[in-house]
C-alpha cells in the first residue's frame, strides 16, 4: 500500500463523472449548494440558522428541518424518475435513448433508495415530530437530544448517498441490492458501498427515533389521556414506531454483512465459500415488508384526523381502527416471503404467505370503510386535504386489489418482476404514503406557521398529481400484463409498447408540474401570509394541537392539559366546564450542537468506509464516541421556565389572537 | 439548575421521577432493538453453521475450557456490577468504586481472551473469510465483544464521573442503565455459549 492509498483510499481523479448527464447532475448539485451557502452568507443568517435551527432540540423545528430535507430529496428522486420515463419512452428499436444501460441502472437504483429512505421517511418523521407531542399534550419528546441526533444522522445519510453524484457512481443493483449482483465480483465500484452506508446511517437515525417516540407516547401523555382516548395519528405513530424498533435492526445487520462480504472478503451471501444469497433476500424483506407499513400507518393516521374534521363528525369505529392498526403491525411481519414466491420455496410455504398477504388486506379494508362511514351523512368541506384523501381512497383501493391479485402465488409467477408490480407498489406508495403526507402537511401547515397553505395552488397541485399519476401508472399495469419486465433500458419496436411508454412519460411530466404547483403554493402562501393569518383553530379541529396558539410557543402548553374525552379539544369547546389551569415552573432542554457534531463524525466514518480511507474511519468513529460520552455527562442541559414568564407570554399570545380572529 | 448533590431517591420531585422512569423505559426499548440485532445474527449463524466449508467442523477448532473461563469472567463481572449498584444505592462510594473497578477488570479480561482466541483462529487459517460459517461465527461473537468493549468505555467514564461528582441524580441514572446493559450482554453471551460453543462441540 503506497502513501496515496493510505491517505486517499480508492479516491482519485478518475472517480469524477464520466458523461454529460452525470456531469449535469454533479454541477447542478454543487451549484445549488453554493447558491444556498452564498444566500445564507450574504443575508447574514448563519448565526440565526445555527442558534434557532441547527442546534435546536425543539421537535417542531426538527420536524420542519426533516420536511425541508425530504422536499429537496423529492426533487432529486423526481428528476431520476423523469430520466427513467424519458429513457423508456425513447429507447426503442434503433434508438438507444438518452442514457447508457449502466447509467440507467444507477438512476433506477437511486430513485428507489432516495424516495423511500429520504423522502417518505423524512416526511413521516417530520410530521410525527410536529404533531405527536402536541396531540398527546406534552412539551417535548422523551429524549430531546436523541431526537436532534436522529435528524442529523438522517441528514448525514442523505448527504452521503448524494456524494455519489460527484465522486464515484451509484449502485446499479436496484433499491435492495440483491447479491450476487451487489457482491464485489459483479459490482466492483463504490456504488453499492454508498448505498450501504447512506442507508445504514439514515437507518440508525430512524431506529433511534423509533425508540424515542415509543417512549414519548407511552410515558409522556397528558394526565387523563388513557389509551382509548389517544388521537388516531398518535396511535398509528405508535404502531409504526413499534415496527421500526423490530424491523430496522434487521436492516442494520443485513447491510453490515453485505459490506463485510464486499470489504473483508467474508462469505455471507457469496455464491461460493459456504455463503447463502437466498438468506439475503429473506433478511432484507424481513425488514422491507414491515417498512412498507412503517410508511403507510402514519399516513392512515393523517386521514383518520382529516376525515372527521372535514366531515364535521367523529371518527366512525374508533376501536376497530385501533385494532386494525395492531392487526397490521403483527401481520406485516409474516408476509415477507410474498416478495419472492418464485425463489423456490415449497408450495406449502408459498401458500401460507399468500394467505397471510390476502388477510392483511382485511384490516386495511376496515380502515377504508370506517373513513367512508365517517363521511356518510357528514357535512363535508372539500378543502385540499380532503381532495388528497379522496384521490387516495380511490387509487389506493385499486392498487390494493392489484396487490391481492399478486398475493396468489400462481398469479405471482406470471406477474413477478413485471411493470404490473412496479405499477402496484407505486400506487400504494404514491397515492397512499405521499398523498397522505401531502394532506397532512396542508392540514397542519397553519398550526406551525400561523397562516393557511394556499388553497388555489393546492387544488391545482392535486389535480395535476392525480391525472399525472393515472397517466403515468395506468399504462404500466397494461404493459406489465403484456409481459414488459421492470428495469428495461431498451426494447424492440415490434412489441408495440412505445405508445404506452409515451403516455407514461406525459404522466410523469404532469406530476412534475404538480410538484411545481406545490412550490408555487408555498411561495403564494408566504406572500399572502398577512391576509391568510389564522387563529389557533382554523379547521374546527378536535384534538389538542388546535388548542394552542398558531404557531405554538416553544413549550407548547402553558399548563399541561387535563384530558376527559377522546376528542378532548372538541369536548372542551362544547362544554361549559372550563378549568383554569395554574401555571407552574418547568424545565426545557437547552439547545445543543452535539447531535450535529456526532452526525458529522459519522458522515466522515461513512465516507471513509465507502472509499477505504481507514484513518478517516477511525477518526470518525472515535470522534462520534467521544462527543457522545461528553454529552452524556453534561448535567447542565436544561433551563427553567418560570410561571411568571409563562403568564406574561401567554397574555401576549392572547392579544395577538384577539386581533386576528 | 439541577442539584448535583441530591442523591437519595426520596428527595426527587415528581418531574424528576417521571424523567428517570422515562429514561429506563426508553433504554429497555433500545435493548429490544439490540436484541433483534443479535437475533438476526443468530439466525444467520444457524443458516450458515452446517458442515464448515472445506474445513474442519466447529468441535475441533474451539477450545471449550478456554471459553468456559471467558464465560465465568463475564458472569462474575455481571455479579459485581449488580453489587456495585446496591452499594451506590446505600451511598457507599468506596465500595461502589471498588466493585465497578472489579467489573471493569473482569470485562477487560473477557475482551482480551476473546481477542486472543480470534488471533489464534486467524493464525491457524480459520479467519472470517475462510467460509460462510466462520464469517457468521466471527461476526456474531465479535459483535457481542464490540458491545462489551463499548460498555467498558462507558464504565470507565462513569467511574470517573462518580469520582468527580459522587452519586448525583444523573450518575445514579446512568449507573442503573449501565447495569441493565451489562446484564443484557451477559444474557446474550449465555446464548452464544450454548448455541455456538456447546452445540458446536456436540
Amino acid at each position: 500500500m503506497n502513501w496515496q492509498e493510505l491517505i486517499f483510499g480508492k479516491l482519485s481523479w478518475s472517480v469524477l463523472p464520466q458523461n454529460p448527464i452525470a456531469w449535469g447532475g454533479a454541477i447542478y448539485m454543487v451549484a445549488c449548494i453554493l447558491a444556498v451557502l452564498a444566500f445564507v452568507t450574504f443575508s447574514g443568517s448563519w448565526r440565526w440558522l445555527w442558534k434557532e435551527w441547527f442546534t435546536s432540540l425543539d421537535p417542531k423545528k426538527i420536524g420542519i428541518m426533516y420536511i425541508t430535507v425530504a422536499g429537496i430529496m423529492l426533487v432529486r428522486g423526481g428528476v431520476d424518475a423523469l430520466l427513467l420515463r424519458a429513457q423508456q419512452a425513447t429507447s426503442v428499436g434503433d434508438s438507444f435513448g438518452i442514457v447508457s444501460a449502466n447509467h440507467f441502472q444507477q438512476i433506477f437504483s437511486a430513485h428507489g433508495s432516495i424516495m423511500i429512505f429520504f423522502v417518505a421517511m423524512g416526511l413521516m418523521f417530520g410530521l410525527i415530530n410536529l404533531v405527536v407531542p402536541l396531540q398527546i399534550g406534552t412539551r417535548d419528546v422523551a429524549f430531546p437530544f436523541l431526537n436532534s441526533l436522529s435528524f442529523w444522522l438522517f441528514f448525514a445519510g442523505a448527504a452521503l448517498i448524494n456524494c455519489s453524484l460527484l465522486l464515484g457512481d451509484f449502485s446499479t443493483a436496484g433499491w435492495l441490492a440483491y447479491p450476487p449482483l451487489s457482491e464485489l465480483q459483479y459490482s466492483p465500484t463504490v456504488g453499492v458501498d454508498y448505498w450501504i452506508w447512506g442507508l445504514q446511517i439514515g437507518g440508525l437515525g430512524s431506529l433511534l427515533s423509533g425508540v424515542n417516540f415509543i417512549a414519548t407516547i407511552v410515558k409522556k401523555r397528558a394526565k387523563g389521556m388513557t389509551w382509548m382516548r389517544l388521537p388516531m395519528f398518535t396511535w398509528t405513530t405508535l404502531g409504526s414506531m413499534s415496527l421500526v424498533v423490530f424491523a430496522f435492526p434487521i436492516l442494520t445487520v443485513t447491510l453490515a454483512l453485505l459490506w463485510l462480504d464486499r470489504t473483508a472478503g467474508m462469505h455471507f451471501f457469496t455464491a461460493g465459500g459456504g455463503g447463502n444469497m437466498m438468506m439475503y433476500v429473506n433478511l432484507i424483506w424481513a425488514w422491507g415488508h414491515p417498512e412498507v407499513y412503517i410508511l403507510i400507518l402514519p399516513a392512515f393516521g393523517v386521514f383518520s384526523e382529516i376525515v372527521p374534521v372535514f366531515s364535521s363528525k367523529k371518527l366512525a369505529g374508533y376501536t376497530s381502527m385501533v385494532l386494525s392498526i395492531w392487526a397490521i403491525v403483527v401481520l406485516s411481519f409474516i408476509v415477507w416471503l410474498h416478495h419472492f414466491f418464485t425463489m423456490g420455496a415449497e408450495a406449502d410455504v408459498n401458500a401460507f404467505f399468500g394467505i397471510m398477504t390476502a388477510v392483511i388486506a382485511v384490516p386495511t379494508g376496515v380502515k377504508i370503510f370506517n373513513w367512508l362511514f365517517t363521511m356518510y351523512r357528514g357535512r363535508i368541506r372539500f378543502t385540499t386535504p380532503m381532495l388528497w384523501f379522496i384521490g387516495f381512497v380511490v387509487l389506493f383501493t385499486l392498487g390494493g386489489v392489484a396487490g391481492v391479485v399478486m398475493a396468489e402465488p400462481p398469479a405471482d409467477y406470471e406477474l413477478h418482476n413485471s411493470l404490473f408490480l412496479v405499477a402496484h407498489f407505486h400506487t400504494m406508495i404514491v397515492s397512499g404514503v405521499l398523498f397522505g403526507y401531502f394532506a397532512g402537511l396542508t392540514y397542519w401547515f397553519p398550526k406551525f406557521f400561523g397562516f393557511t397553505f394556499d388553497e388555489k395552488w393546492g387544488r391545482r397541485a392535486f389535480w395535476l398529481w392525480l391525472t399525472g399519476f393515472i397517466l403515468a401508472f395506468g399504462p404500466l399495469y397494461l404493459l406489465g400484463l403484456e409481459g414488459a419486465t421492470r428495469r428495461l433500458d431498451h426494447y424492440s419496436a415490434a412489441l408495440g409498447w412505445q405508445p404506452l411508454f409515451a403516455v407514461a412519460g406525459v404522466g410523469a411530466v404532469l406530476i412534475a408540474l404538480g410538484f411545481c404547483c406545490q412550490v408555487a403554493q408555498l411561495i403564494a402562501s408566504i406572500r399572502k401570509r398577512h391576509a391568510n393569518k389564522v387563529g389557533s383553530d382554523p379547521w374546527r379541529g378536535r384534538t389538542l394541537e388546535w388548542s394552542v396558539a398558531s404557531p405554538p410557543p416553544a413549550y407548547n402548553f402553558a399548563a399541561l392539559p387535563l384530558v376527559h374525552a377522546r376528542d378532548q379539544f372538541w369536548a372542551y369547546k362544547h362544554t361549559k366546564i372550563h378549568h383554569d389551569m395554574q401555571a407552574e415552573d418547568f424545565h426545557m432542554p437547552k439547545e445543543s450542537a452535539a447531535g450535529l457534531i456526532i452526525a458529522t463524525f459519522v458522515f466522515a466514518f461513512g465516507f471513509g468506509a465507502v472509499w477505504h480511507i481507514w484513518w478517516l474511519v477511525i477518526f470518525g468513529a472515535l470522534g462520534a464516541i467521544v462527543t457522545a460520552l461528553a454529552r452524556t455527562f453534561d448535567e447542565d442541559a436544561e433551563y427553567v421556565v418560570t410561571a411568571s414568564e409563562i403568564v406574561h407570554r401567554e397574555a401576549g399570545l392572547r392579544r395577538d389572537e384577539a386581533i386576528t380572529v | 439548575m439541577m442539584e448535583t448533590q441530591a442523591h437519595a431517591s426520596d428527595t426527587l420531585s415528581p418531574e424528576e421521577r417521571a424523567a428517570d422512569s422515562t429514561a429506563v423505559f426508553g433504554f429497555w426499548a433500545y435493548l429490544m432493538t439490540d436484541l433483534v440485532l443479535f437475533a438476526s445474527l443468530f439466525a444467520v449463524f444457524a443458516v450458515l453453521r452446517g458442515p464448515a466449508f472445506g474445513g474442519s467442523s466447529m468441535g475441533n477448532i474451539f477450545n471449550l475450557p478456554y471459553v468456559l473461563i471467558e464465560t465465568i469472567a463475564l458472569l462474575t463481572s455481571s455479579f459485581t456490577c449488580g453489587l456495585a449498584l446496591l452499594a451506590a444505592r446505600a451511598d457507599k462510594v468506596q465500595a461502589a468504586i471498588l466493585l465497578l473497578s472489579t467489573t471493569f477488570v473482569l470485562g477487560a479480561a473477557f475482551v482480551g481472551m476473546e481477542v486472543s482466541e480470534f488471533t489464534r483462529l486467524v493464525a491457524q487459517g480459520y479467519g472470517p473469510s475462510h467460509s460462510g460459517f466462520l464469517s457468521a461465527y466471527f461476526t456474531l461473537v465479535g459483535t457481542h465483544g464490540l458491545h462489551v468493549a463499548v460498555g467498558l468505555l462507558w464504565l470507565l467514564s462513569l467511574t470517573i464521573a462518580i469520582l468527580k461528582r459522587g452519586f448525583s441524580r444523573g450518575n445514579m441514572r446512568k449507573l442503573a442503565l449501565f447495569s441493565l446493559f451489562w446484564h443484557f450482554l451477559d444474557i446474550v453471551w449465555i446464548f452464544i455459549f450454548t448455541i455456538v460453543y456447546l452445540m458446536g462441540a456436540l
